[in-house]
């Protein structure tokens, strides 16, 4: 082979690759990445039943209800909107009611969004980005700013 | 005083530093020997100030001094000595002054190790390193000292956050940073080679070992990290495909391409434009790493007290350098001349194939990691990219590398012969179906562990098949083979092992599949069934540490009627920082794992817990380590050693040739 031809089969190989990984990097994120709404966008862009995606906000007050069989329920408020949330299995370190919390899931056909996870935030100091952002939009969060 | 000393040492480094980036550059490019051997001592001084200052925090530290801001944020007096000295670096401010000291310890390495290289390469490489350090040092001094004092010193301090409070962070960081600052080495030698524009075998043989070192390190880092989240988040996963751990897998990623087209260029001549372009990849990621980690734009347990400015200046260090390196080689890579030729199959065309697979693997983490960010600062909506995602891509990308690894093993420089390698791999391949049958029949998993099952062991045992028929040939003694075995290159078996050692934490991660989950809610008394294994609750109890209170099971781990182990998985909650941490209850049975994890509340006696029974778990990590050995072993290769060859070369009166 020439060094002509035998840069030929690099390059078409190299082609090759890059355009299956290209081909996979746009399959992948059409069908595997989900949104972050906050309750106020939830309600507006009203999600068709079977979408994946993350809501975050703070959990409202007196709305966590455990069931039977580890099912919670609670509900999500930017204080403007509020999200009915149903999660099965154990709730994070530090989920408590009056608290951000992001919600990964999948929009239920009965109004209830249904989690299959729950991250609330790590400390005291440390609030989930998005949430932060959902809550100052509704001007009810000051304390983002870290120093 | 000791503060201020260790203030002053930081501004003299960076001092020296500047100096150091300018005189023996000049030097190197006038030919003016006196000024590049400034580039030696210098490198070594400032090795010295840094490791001086970062002694003096360390002091800070270990001695509760409160009225240095650094130690009323992260230590308190009652901390264990361990986290005392951990605390250092368990902070933003401290974690940069490791990061300087590792960058300078590398330049000082550089400035002895190897002994005999080239003056203006030398010269050259300590230059660029400098330049990196005047960038991190001026950030540390501008924007996070770590010495600045308090006015008004408290009694006590705000004590170290409690997830940092383990013996990970002891080990953790020093070992990830070693791993990223490593590369600092291999884009200096990247940077001299452009700047010089010559580019050799030579070249490739002194800065392997760096290389190696680095790979070693970061391999060892994410590894720990890993195993530290595993049991200290109490997820009971291994890898979430957060940003922060991608951050470290992408330099780890190019830093595999970079070992392997390093080891063509030292071989045979050949990729020597992409081997300096990926030595710059390797540590632009690296850099990237740090950007994403400590600027803030990401929120983990990584990202400490953020601040805008910080960002910014790293951004901005990130701009020059990766713009400047790639500045420089659009400009110089051209005048470095061709190397060999090669044909497609060949050892030479395997390792090309391994590069492009690499590489495109970091491109679709990238992607994955900085889409989103790109997407939410054009439209301001936000996304998650998920473990999804990467499955979908970063797997496809990797399951060919795996099944190529052996077969390339086997490949000749040069021209090889695929069919022939292929057929040598024959056993290797009829073990893996044999694996394949057994694991299809132990308990039902999902079609693709049982691939990735098989795929692992033909890994293992393809990688040790080219050694094997080197050692044993028709009608060998026993004898013969163990002294071929001793003959063989270390680097050989440092190749054959680090394979193996991918295949071993191939099969941990496959075996994931067969894992079992359950979640209850424990009272004592209970009795539940994982896998092969019974968790008999003996109480659920609430308890006080030392700094913390508790609500704690203490549980019985049995397989029929004998008891194996015992665990006590509970929920910390810390008064002072008014934080929970979760001690999940983890015994190693074999190669597998029993994870225990409570839920914080406890009511009526009882308390929900997550229960997992993890077959082959530990091998996820116990790869890493094989991995890391194999490195090992090809560092000490005695080849690698340039100054083992010269001296030995010396040694030969002239006009003797060595027997072979």
């Amino acid at each position: 082979m020439t060094r002509k031809s035998r840069r030929l089969v690099l390059i078409a190989s190299a082609v090759a690759v890059i355009g299956v990984a290209v081909g996979l990097v746009l399959f992948a994120l059409r069908g595997n990445v989900s949104f972050f709404y906050s309750p106020t966008e939830y309600a507006e862009k009203a999600p068709a039943p079977g979408t994946r995606l993350s809501v975050g906000g703070l959990v409202k007050n007196d709305t966590v209800v455990k069931g039977a069989d580890k099912t919670v329920t609670f509900t999500v408020t930017d204080t403007n909107k509020d999200v009915r949330v149903a999660y099965t299995g154990l709730l994070p370190d530090l989920f408590r009611e009056g608290q951000g919390v992001v919600a990964a899931g999948v929009v239920g056909a009965d109004g209830w969004f249904r989690a299959d996870s729950v991250l609330a935030k790590h400390d005291e100091k440390y609030m989930p980005r998005e949430v932060a952002d959902a809550l100052k939009k509704q001007g009810v969060w000051n304390q983002g700013e870290k120093k | 005083m000791i503060v201020e000393i260790g203030h002053y040492a930081l501004v003299l480094a960076l001092a020296l530093s500047l100096v150091t980036g300018v005189a023996p550059l000049i030097g190197a490019l006038r030919r003016d020997g006196a000024l590049m051997d400034v580039a030696r001592p210098a490198a070594f001084a400032q090795f010295l100030l840094v490791a001086g200052s970062f002694a003096a925090l360390t002091w800070a530290h270990i001695a509760s001094d409160f009225s240095v801001i650094n130690v009323i944020e992260n230590s308190h007096s009652m901390k264990p000595m361990i986290y005392k000295v951990s605390g250092v670096w368990g902070n933003h401010e401290g974690s940069m002054l490791l990061w300087v000291l590792i960058l300078a310890v590398f330049g000082g390495a550089v400035a002895v190790w190897p002994r005999f290289m080239p003056r203006d390469l030398r010269a050259l490489v300590i230059a660029a390193q400098s330049w990196i350090a005047v960038a991190f040092l001026s950030f540390i001094l501008l924007t996070s000292n770590p010495f600045a004092r308090a006015a008004m010193p408290p009694i006590e301090g705000n004590d170290l956050n409690p997830i940092l409070q383990d013996p990970g962070l002891a080990i953790h960081p020093p070992l990830l940073y070693i791993g990223y600052v490593g590369f600092s080495i291999a884009f200096s030698f990247a940077a001299a080679a452009l700047i010089s524009g010559r580019i050799d075998a030579a070249w490739a043989r002194f800065v392997r070992p760096w290389i190696l070192i680095a790979w070693i390190f970061l391999t060892l880092g994410i590894a720990m990290g890993s195993y530290w989240a595993y049991y200290t988040l109490g997820w009971g996963g291994f890898w979430f495909w957060d940003p922060v751990e991608n951050a470290s897998l992408m330099p780890w990623l190019a830093g595999t391409a970079l070992l392997h087209s390093a080891a063509v260029m030292e071989k045979r001549e050949a990729l020597k434009v992409w081997t300096i372009f990926l030595a710059i990849l390797a540590f632009s990621l690296s850099l990237l790493g740090t950007f994403l980690v400590r600027s803030g734009v990401l929120t983990s347990v990584h990202a400490f007290a953020t601040d805008p400015a910080r960002g910014v200046y790293i951004l901005l260090i990130l701009v020059i350098f990766i713009g400047g390196s790639l500045a420089l080689f659009a400009w110089r890579a051209n005048e470095l001349k061709r190397g060999g030729i090669f044909a497609p199959i060949s050892r030479e065309g395997a390792l090309v194939f391994n590069n492009l697979l690499l590489t495109t693997s970091t491109a679709t983490v990238f992607v994955g990691t900085l889409y989103p960010l790109a997407l939410e600062a054009l439209d301001g909506s936000k996304i998650t990219v998920g473990a999804p995602f990467y499955n979908y891509t970063f797997v496809p990308l990797f399951v060919p590398i795996f099944i190529a690894m052996p077969i390339a093993q086997m490949l000749a420089w040069k021209r090889g012969d695929l069919l022939g390698a292929t057929q040598r791999l024959v056993f290797a391949f009829g073990c893996s179906l044999g694996a394949l049958a057994i694991f299809a029949w132990w308990h039902g998993a999902p079609i693709l562990s049982i691939f990735m099952a098989g795929l692992s062991v033909f890994v293992m045992i393809g990688s040790f098949a080219d050694i094997i028929g080197r050692i044993f040939g028709r009608g060998v003694s026993g004898g013969t083979a163990l002294r071929r075995a001793f003959g063989l290159p270390l680097s050989a078996w440092g190749t054959a092992i680090a394979h193996a050692g991918m295949g071993v934490t191939l099969l941990g991660v496959a075996a994931t599949g067969w894992g079992v989950e359950r979640i209850v809610t424990m009272h004592a008394g209970d009795s539940y069934q994982v896998g092969p294994y019974a968790l008999s609750v003996q109480s659920v109890e609430p308890r006080k540490g030392p700094n913390y209170s508790e609500v704690v099971a203490i549980i019985n781990v049995k397989r029929g009627d004998r008891m194996v182990a015992h665990i006590e998985p509970s929920k910390r909650f810390f008064q002072t920082r008014r934080m929970n941490t979760t001690e999940a209850g983890i015994v190693t049975l074999g190669f597998g794992q029993v994870y225990v994890n409570l839920a914080e509340e406890m009511k009526d006696g009882a308390v929900d817990a997550r229960l997992y029974w993890k077959p082959l778990v530990s091998l996820i990590w116990l790869g890493a380590l094989v991995m890391a050995l194999g490195g090992a072993l090809s560092v000490l290769d005695r080849r690698l050693r340039v100054g083992v060859a010269a001296r030995a070369r010396k040694a030969l009166p002239p006009g003797v040739q060595p027997a072979e």
